[in-house]
């Protein structure tokens, strides 16, 4: 027996979805709301000169005006541009965090799925207790204790508290594929026990990979950004999350600055919102067992 | 008791131990194998600030060291680290020097707990009646259009709310203080006046936790209450005649409330995170604006000391509910 063309099978799976209405609402305004995002960062940097998100670089506390439709920062920079050159980079570290985590909790409830035993009880009652562990303590001992933090060293950080979801997910997963009857046939085949994990249960974890993908990357983003705004992220970087720290070092809030602290905010809860949509959109998708609620 | 509920008590014990193994473990570890000397830094960082040039900088190391056992072998200190906890030893701070870590959690704990709970647990209230009412056919438009918008406000992280919340009600209307746990001039007493206060000025903190959470609790609700909806004892229910108010109580809501304190237990860890940030937005005088200043002031015990006892606390926390939960659900206790 050879293996089934997954992708097909996948996008067999998405059209029929489609057709029978299945695709909810929130999945479209959730990648609705995320293109848009897309394209301020992909369309705003053609508008702006980069320079002007540098300290210094335009008058300071300035109002929203024709000449600053943001208004600037108490250190001279534009809003507009920062935010443009900003949200990007907080995106960047979002995805390859939450990419890190789902791939590092992909492979751990791969094991636990398959190999069951000590490994298994090893890693669910470690992902179950890192779970109920508030990310933040972590997250402050550890950037607390480096020295000069990049956006790599972040990102990994950030990841290595956001895998468990999709342990779990893909663990239970397994679970259930295991049972399945043309898992059965493929042993009886004489498939080894890996190519049965590669070729047949592999390819139908994908939706579900899909979707703790997109809940981690939210979890990731925001614990990047609450990170930052503690003053504990890469100081020179321009991330929503400084933006807000310096706005905040500033009291902005106190000196009635919203432009400084407001926009920021928007694009972090827009951000929050199309992720989240997304994600229980692909949740009713991955698991029509939810269709019901 | 029988062996089905010692098991589950004994299971939900082991969890508990294992997060008090993984928060000790990492707070000792952690700051140990990450590169840079903690004692060097400190002493350059007591330098620069003094400006003194002239201190015999290896003797106050050594010394250091010794103090605090770090010429020892690294098990060695992983197990005198254990006995000091169990002392409840964390240290001495370094920022406000001499007073010991554990005096200034204490300080601090009672607000966040004070502040969380109640937030927490109006929160929780809130939203798994609004849940409920979103799946119960027969409810209203107005619940329809609150609940979304609840929702919404979900999605965004509890300091940002914070952060708009004093600009509109203690900035622009001047409602409430922009910050702090009490007015500076007041003298904490068992009395009317200070908790008026303490209420006060925890309105604007617990109204963010609120309104950052009621909404996932309302989203539980409402899809654990679907699915108990389609079940057949309500439709048995309906058709032996019962009054919807009965059914909607004591049918629908009661047994969707059991997932819901699962939830809670898992959700709580996520709730804390958010707080932690509140606080420091709020200056308000619990763990997370001590842990705060003690990053901020690189305050290492401190540092250790709070997130050890935030662990804690919390593992403390979900062992009760994990306690009290087989009360709840009989199906546990058999």
């Amino acid at each position: 027996m050879t293996a089934a063309p997954s992708p097909r099978r996948a996008f067999s799976g998405l059209r029929r979805s489609w057709s029978e209405g299945r695709i909810a609402p929130a999945l479209i305004w959730g990648l609705s709301i995320l293109g848009l995002i897309m394209l301020f960062c992909l369309l705003g940097p053609l508008f702006i000169e980069p320079r002007d998100a540098l300290v210094g670089s335009v008058l300071p506390r300035q109002s929203p005006s024709a000449e600053f439709w943001l208004g600037t920062d108490a250190q001279g920079r534009d809003m507009l541009t920062l935010l443009i050159l900003a949200t990007p980079n907080t995106l960047k570290i979002g995805l390859i965090a939450g990419a890190l985590g789902v791939g590092f909790g992909t492979i751990l409830g791969l094991i636990a799925g398959n190999f069951r035993g000590w490994a298994d009880a090893v890693i669910r009652i470690v992902a179950d207790a890192m779970m109920t562990i508030p990310a933040i303590a972590i997250l402050v001992i550890i950037a607390g204790n480096i020295e000069q933090m990049t956006v790599e060293i972040m990102a990994l950080v950030v990841a290595s508290l956001a895998w468990m979801v999709s342990t779990r997910t893909v663990r239970a997963q397994v679970l259930t594929i295991r049972e399945r009857s043309y898992i059965e046939v493929a042993r009886v085949n004489g498939e080894s026990s890996l190519e049965i994990l590669f070729r047949e249960i592999m390819p139908n974890l994908l939706p579900f990979i899909i979707a703790s993908f997109v809940a981690t990357v939210a979890t990731a983003i925001l614990a990047v950004i609450g990170l930052e705004a503690l003053g504990l992220g890469a100081p020179q970087e321009m991330t929503l999350g400084n933006t807000i720290y310096w706005s905040q070092q500033s009291s902005a809030l106190l000196r009635g600055m919203w432009w400084w602290w407001l926009p920021p905010i928007i694009v972090i809860a827009l951000i929050s919102l199309g992720l989240f949509l997304t994600s229980i959109g692909f949740d009713r998708f991955a698991n029509p067992r939810l269709i019901r609620a | 008791m029988s062996s089905e509920l010692a098991r589950y008590i004994g299971m939900r014990f082991i969890q508990f131990l294992v997060v008090v193994f993984i928060a000790v473990s990492v707070n000792f570890f952690i700051p140990r194998l990450l590169p840079g000397d903690p004692i060097e830094s400190l002493i350059a960082r007591l330098q620069s600030a003094g400006g003194s040039q002239e201190m015999d900088s290896q003797a106050i190391i050594d010394n250091f060291r010794e103090k605090y056992g770090l010429d020892k072998p690294m098990m060695t200190q992983y197990l005198n680290y254990w006995r000091d906890l169990f002392r409840f030893d964390m240290g001495v701070s370094l920022s406000s020097y001499p007073q010991p870590v554990s005096q200034m959690i204490r300080q601090a704990l009672p607000w966040s707990v004070g502040l969380l709970a109640t937030a927490t647990l109006i929160a929780f209230t809130l939203g798994s009646v609004l849940g409920a009412l979103l799946a119960w056919p027969r409810s209203g438009r107005i619940i329809r259009t609150i609940v979304p918008t609840l929702l919404v406000l979900s999605t965004i992280p509890f300091y940002l709310l914070a952060m708009i919340l004093i600009y509109l009600f203690a900035v622009l209307w001047r409602i409430f203080p922009p910050g702090g746990g009490a007015s500076p001039t007041l003298i904490m007493e068992w009395d009317w006046p200070s908790f008026v206060n303490i209420v006060h000025h925890g309105m604007l903190p617990g109204l963010a936790i609120v309104l950052g959470s009621v909404g996932i609790w309302a989203l539980g609700m409402r899809s654990q209450t679907v699915s108990v909806l389609g079940e057949d004892y309500i439709t048995f229910a309906e058709a032996k005649g019962l009054a919807p108010r009965r059914i909607f109580l004591r049918y629908g809501m009661r047994n969707a409330m059991l997932p819901q304190v699962t939830a809670l237990a898992l959700s709580l860890g996520h709730v804390v995170s958010g707080a932690v940030l509140v606080e420091v937005i709020f200056n308000y005088p619990g763990l997370g604006a001590l842990l705060y200043n003690a990053v901020r002031g690189q305050d290492y015990f401190l540092v250790q000391g709070v997130v050890l006892i935030l662990i804690l606390t919390l593992a403390v926390l979900l062992f009760i509910i994990d306690l009290i939960y087989p009360l709840l659900d009989p199906r546990i206790r058999r």
